[in-house]
Order: structure tokens, then sequence, then C-alpha cells
């Protein structure tokens, strides 16, 4: 058994109502670490050869939550969630803060794999090796405050009655869904706490399909044992001091994007992209700070940047409403990309995002998506239920959100995502939209854009990444350099969070790796070897894909088209994406990465890798 | 700061915890050599989302729970004023648990023996990584005649008062 790691994985099957151990062999972990790499690594040994008639929201579809070798160690504590993604139909590592992988850790595993599906609603009680699937109809249908109040109050009481000699036991992890997750809805997360969530790939939805109301996990031993907890300490001070340094990006987080990102970079979306520049001093941090953040400092396991604040309404129309900051992503796409810019009907529709369940930078985008069709006369108020989805009306977005989340009217073809919804109504409308729509592979793009080369400065940012237009997993070159998916292959498989390496040494974190393991891994190794595994593991489930969408790399490894029309004000203007450049870069990554003038993975790069088995379920693509 | 030859308190302010548990991780490294969470003599309650907050032994001035023990495993340090854990005479019997006005004390997750926080002989580890982040939760004091059993309170009643305090009458909804 390697060092570092609690050595089992959970394995509950709902149809069956059965519950196992299962280990996963040496060689495999250290190939695949853990997290995303380990997710795609068991999707594929046991869902490859039939990947492309898998309907995620079916329960033939394998839920994971995986822990790393880092997690709980390296500060910042996360847990990857996985399984083939009802956004994508690949496979996405979409990591949410918490201390649900520490307490997992705590009870003896490294992670919970779902199988096959519940006949009611249920969720999963771990208290160390005490695991029991319960009763969850009570809590089906309740938003996210509830949730969480109903979970704590529930297992706080079940503790004290099974452990009544312990003495006070601390609150269990909790991971669940709300009412989107319940729905399927294509852009429902997997959240924790109020507020945090794993968005990016939809596995709320694939939790719902499952009738899996949540995971509490309470677990009383220590983190698995180390080879070097001295080493482990040092280490641990040197990210601590690098981020205790930067005053200001512990002070605002990310909230300073929300005007930041619009007037100084220009790369936030404002009314579906269709500028990416603003001056609203209304929306700057300050009014923020000053108006809506109740607690300077939030944050979870080890975490020394506490990028969180909470944020409540304290009076007018919105008062109540509390969430997180919020934090960028949810400032702009609950924000100027809809036309809002005011702090409290921000964290209005940020609360709601939260209660619902759903995405904030999925379901901003395709209400946005919305909200210029309809600004364009493509969509009716008749098309919208009587909706009059003008920008910047706050009220009218949240009766829109909450007709996706529980998939009324309308609201059932938008909770399909931007791509798919984008689909149907070409075809109902007899006219192009996909135009409009700013995704990539059925991911909507995150809140950083690429026009003005001053933020995200990759033409390629997210036309070639395997988790679609996630912004905290894109492309660059070279390889090994900062912008590479590569790297963040490696924090989303050590599972620890990717804010707390910003400034520290890229040393530091593979130090981490050797002082919990005991392996060597060199940056060599993993950029040229592990990391180029995983990735070609990911790119292979991406474009096998199915059963309703799939991607061809000539039409997908693409920009939305929104992103090659010239930036139409604010100091760049008239900067746009150039499609010779885009092309030429791409050959470049596909040569880089070994791929063929198609994007398909070569043969060659596939056997050097021991791959295969992949390079021959790939053989039908290469036609 | 006082000196580490008197008696000493650790002050609390606990509305500015950010929840992020690195008083468990050092004190955990400190006395166990892990990170190890449940065993920590400090621990961080989140009842409700937002209303974090370490919950630790606050050296009552009666000290109930010494008084409670049958097999005189509890002692007071004449050094620090830190409850002391004989772990050996200890019978794990979980009196003193309930003789704490706020159930802070609590059994080691795997051995045999209730867990207090003993002030790290006059060293406390919780304060240092708390001060070093400057989130400043905790500062170390002299230990004069103050009340500090008012401080002994469980975590549904701190966390009442937390949320009360963020959220106002809302906070109702979410205990």
């Amino acid at each position: 058994m390697i060092l570092g790691y609690a050595g089992k994985i959970l394995e509950v099957n709902l149809s069956t109502e059965t519950i196992k151990e299962t280990k996963i062999e040496d060689g495999i972990l250290k190939d695949y670490i853990g997290g995303r790499g380990l997710a795609t690594k068991i999707l594929w040994d046991r869902l490859g050869k039939k990947w492309e008639t898998i309907d995620p929201l079916k329960s033939e579809n394998i839920l994971l939550f995986l822990t790393g070798p880092l997690t709980g160690y390296y500060p910042g504590g996360r847990i990857c969630v996985s399984g083939k993604s009802p956004q994508s139909n690949g496979v996405v590592g979409s990591t949410v803060a918490g201390e649900f992988g520490v307490e997992l850790r705590c009870a003896g595993y490294d992670g919970v794999i779902v199988t096959g599906e519940s006949e009611t609603p249920v969720y999963l009680f771990i208290k160390d090796s005490d695991v029991e699937i319960k009763d969850a109809r009570h809590i089906w249908g309740k938003d996210a405050k509830q949730t969480v109040a109903m979970l704590t109050n529930d297992s706080k009481e079940f503790l004290r009655k099974r452990y009544p000699k312990f003495g006070e036991l601390k609150e269990p992890a909790f991971l669940y869904i709300g009412p989107a997750g319940e729905n399927r809805v294509r852009t429902a997360v997997v959240a924790a706490k109020w507020t945090h969530a794993a968005g990016y790939g939809g596995y709320g939805a694939v939790m719902g399909s499952k009738k899996l109301k949540a995971i509490a996990v309470k677990g009383t031993g220590p983190l698995p044992e180390v080879a070097n907890i001295k080493e482990i300490k040092r280490l641990i001070k040197a990210v601590n001091d690098n981020v205790y340094e930067n005053v200001l990006w512990r002070r605002w987080g990310t909230g300073s994007g929300g005007y930041e990102v619009g007037a100084k970079t220009s790369s936030e979306p404002v009314r579906n992209w269709q500028d990416e520049w603003h001056d609203e001093k209304s929306y700057g941090v300050d009014q923020f700070e000053n108006r809506v953040w109740i607690k300077q400092s939030w944050s979870d396991f080890g975490c020394p940047t506490c990028c969180l604040k909470i944020a409540m309404v304290k009076t007018g129309k919105f008062k109540g409403a509390i969430t997180d900051n919020p934090d960028y992503e949810m400032q702009a796409y609950l924000g100027p990309n809809l036309g809002i810019f005011t702090p409290e009907e921000n964290v209005f529709l940020s609360s709601l995002a939260d209660d619902l369940g759903f995405c904030g930078i999925q379901t901003g985008n395709v209400m946005g998506f919305a909200a210029e069709l309809f600004q364009r006369g493509i969509l009716t108020k008749e098309d919208l239920d009587g909706i009059e989805l003008h920008w910047g009306d706050a009220e009218v977005f949240a009766v829109l959100a909450k007709k996706i989340a529980y998939r009324e009217g309308i609201g059932d073809l938008l909770a399909e995502g931007t791509y798919r919804a984008a689909l149907k109504i070409g075809e109902k409308k007899k006219t192009d939209v996909l135009k409009y729509a700013v995704q990539s592979k059925g991911i909507g793009i995150g809140a950083h854009g690429i026009r003005s080369g001053k933020d995200y400065p990759e033409p390629i940012s997210y036309t070639c990444s395997v988790q679609g237009g996630d912004h905290t997993s894109t492309t660059a070159l070279p390889l090994d350099g900062p912008g590479s998916e590569l790297g963040e292959i490696f924090n989303d498989s050590g599972v620890h969070c990717n804010f707390n390496v910003f400034g520290v040494p890229r040393k530091v974190k593979f130090d981490f790796y050797k002082a919990i393991t005991d392996i060597e891994l060199t940056q060599e190794e993993w950029y040229k070897t592990k990391a180029l595994r995983i990735l070609q593991l990911q790119r292979a489930m991406l474009l096998l894909g199915g059963p309703d969408v799939k991607w061809k790399p000539k039409i997908h490894d693409e920009n939305p088209p929104r992103f090659y029309e010239p930036l139409p004000s604010g100091p760049y203007k008239g900067k746009a994406v150039n499609k010779t450049q885009v092309e030429e870069y791409k050959i470049k990554y596909y040569n880089a990465v070994g791929w063929d003038k198609n994007g398909i993975p070569k043969t060659k790069t596939l056997k050097k890798l021991g791959l295969e088995d992949v390079d021959k379920a790939l053989e039908k693509l290469r036609g | 700061m006082p000196t580490k030859k008197e008696p000493i308190w650790i002050a609390r302010d606990l509305i500015k915890c950010s929840g992020c548990r690195k008083c468990e991780i050092a004190c955990s490294l400190y006395h166990e050599n892990h990170i190890w969470p449940e065993a920590s003599r400090i621990r961080v309650f989140m009842p409700v989302p937002g209303a974090d907050f370490p919950h630790f032994c606050t050296q009552c001035e009666d000290y109930p729970c010494v008084k409670a023990c049958p097999v005189n495993a509890l002692s007071i340090s004449k050094k620090t004023g830190a409850v002391l854990v004989k772990t050996k005479a200890c019978i794990a019997c979980g009196k003193c648990i309930d003789a704490c006005p706020g159930r802070i004390p609590h059994m080691h997750p795997t051995e045999n023996h209730v867990v207090i926080c003993d002030l790290c002989n006059g060293n406390p580890q919780c304060v240092k990584v708390c001060q070093e982040g400057g989130w400043n939760v905790l500062t170390m004091v002299h230990r004069r005649t103050r009340p500090y059993k008012l401080y002994a309170r469980t975590p549904e009643q701190i966390a009442k008062d937390l949320a009360t305090k963020m959220y106002g009458e809302q906070a109702e909804e979410y205990l």
C-alpha cells in the first residue's frame, strides 16, 4: 500500500442497496494519483467498452467522489466529483472545497463510488466504517439552506444516539443536491455548505438521476499515514508564508473581479458576451465590501487564503439573500452577463442559484443566451411563457431560474444547457442560434474572455481543453507552462485548491507528493508522461462521447463564434480573436500533445503511454 | 504578552473565525503528530454555514470537570491553569463531559481516555497559527479573576448566538 492513501474506496450500489470496499492497485494509483486522474481511469476501465452508449443520466453511469493523496495536507482541502458528464459526454474532474474530502480520508476512505439508482430518495451516511443508506424522502425537494439544516440536525441526533460516549462530535461534512439536481437539470451542481459547488460537468443531475440527495461523512481517525510529517509541516508553512504576503488577494478574494475584469482587462461577459467591457463603478469591490459583506474571511480546511466572504442583503427588495462573496464567476455570470450591475441584485441571484442547486456559470450562461435571443426577437414573449426577458431585470431572471430548476415550460428546454438548447431552438426557429451560444463542447465558457488578450492570453484557451469551457482547465503551450492543462490535472488529481498554488514555487506541490507518498515524481515525469496519459484518456472519452451529442475536432475544437466578433467598446475596442492564429496554434498544440491533424490522439502517442486499448477504441474515429 | 511562567487564558473573538481549521491542524500535529481533526483539543464546529467557531476548554474558575472525575485523573496545572489528563488513570467514563457546561471534553477517537486542552504547557500552538494568519480569533492573555466560565457553552448555544449576530432573525431557519 502506498503511503498517504487510506487504501480503500467505498462502493455503493443503490439499485441493490449493497455496500462494499474496493481496493485500487498501487500501479494505478502511481499513474493516476487520485481525483480527476483516477476517476478517468476507473471510468475507462468500467465503462470504456460501451462509453458511447452510456446515458449520463441513467443508472448505468457511475458517480465518483475522489480525494487524492494531497487532500488535507496541501492547504485548501477539496474533493473531486466525476462520472460521465451530462454536459460534455466526456469526463470532467469537478472539484469542490470544504471538509468532505478530509472527513472521508479520516473515515478511512480515499473515495466513494456510487453505481445504480435508488427507487426512492436516499442519502448515504458514513461514520468511519459504519455506513448506511438512509431514507431521504423528507429532504427531497428542499433547497440548499433547508437541506443543510436538516442533514445537520438529523446526523447530530443519529450520532449522539449511536455514539453516546464520545462527547460532542463535530457535525459531519455533506455533499448534496438541490431541486435542480433532483430534476436532472444539466447545469445542476453537487454542493457543499450553502454556497460551494462542483459546477463544471453537471454532476448534480447525475446524483439526482440516482435519487441520491446527499452524502454525509464523519471520520474520526487521522489523515492517512505519510512518509515524512516533518517535511509536510515545513511545506505547509512554505505555502502559508507565500499566501499571507498577498494582502489584497486575501481581503477581496476574487470579489474585486466584478468590476476589475470588465473595466481593466475587458474580459468579462456583458449581456451574453456581446461586450466584455464595462466601467460600472456601482459594481466595485468597495460596494460589495461596504454594503453586503458581513464576514470578511471564510475558508475551508487548512486554507490560508480565505477567498470567500459572506454576503447578506440587509435592506430593500432583496433583503435576506445570503451567499458567499459572490465570487468573481458568480459576479460576472449573474451580473453583467445579464445586464445587472448592483451588488444586491447579484447577491439575490447568487443566493437563488445556491438554493436551487445549480451552477451560476452554466445557468447564467444559458439565461444570457435566452435573453439575447429575446433581444433579437428570436425567442418571443410567448416562447418564454409570457416572460419579457429584458437585460438587467433581476426579478425576471429569478422567475426564469426557477423555471429551469423545476423544468417548467421554457425552463425544461433551457435546463438542457446552452448547447443542447441552441440545437433545439435552432431547429424549431429554423435559424442558426449556435452563433450566440458561448460554450465549448457543451460546457459554457468561464467568465474570462480572450479577445482583449489581457486576461486569458491564449486564443486556444477553450478550444482544445478536455473539459470544454472550464476556465480552471484551459489549454496553452508550452505544455509545461503556467497556462497548460497538464498543471491543473495535478491540482485536480492530488485534489487540493488551485488558488493556494498562486505565487508558490511549483516545486512545492511535487515536494508534498514525495513527503506524503515517499514516491519521487519529477516534474518532467509528470508533464511528459503521467499528466499526458490522463489527458489522452480524457480526450479519447470526450471524442467518443454520445449517446446524444458528439464532438468532431474539425468543427468543435473551436472558439464560440462570438470571440471572432470585434469588441464593441472600451480600451480594447476592435480586438477579436484571429482565426488564422487559432488554426496555426491548434496544429502546434496537436503536435505537442501527439494528436494527428484531425485532433485524434495518434497510435504512436497512445502506445508510448501504454494506452493500446484506447488506441483501438479510437480507430473508428480515424475513419 | 504573558510570560510563560504564569497562568494564562486564551481570549476568543469567535465571530472572526474563518473556519480555516489551522488550529485543529496545529493542535493535532503537536499532540498526536498527525493531522487529526477529531483528536484535536480545539475543534472548529460549523452547525450553521458561516458561523464557524473553535470549541475548546475555557478553564472555568471552579473547574467542575476536575471535581466530577471519580478517579482523580484530572488535575489543574499550577503553571498554566490548564486541566491536565492523566491518560493512564482516566477510565473514559464521560463524567467530565457531563459536568462541563459546554460539553467541551471529548474522547480520544482511538485511545481510552478523554482529551482536554492543556494550553501546550504555556505555548498554545492554536494561538500561534491563528495570529500568524491574521485572524486573531485567539489571543493569549494573563489569567486573572475574570468570568471565564461564561465561555463554556455547548456548540448549539454558541452557534445560535453567532448565527443570530450574522443573519438576524433569519438564523432561526438555519438552526
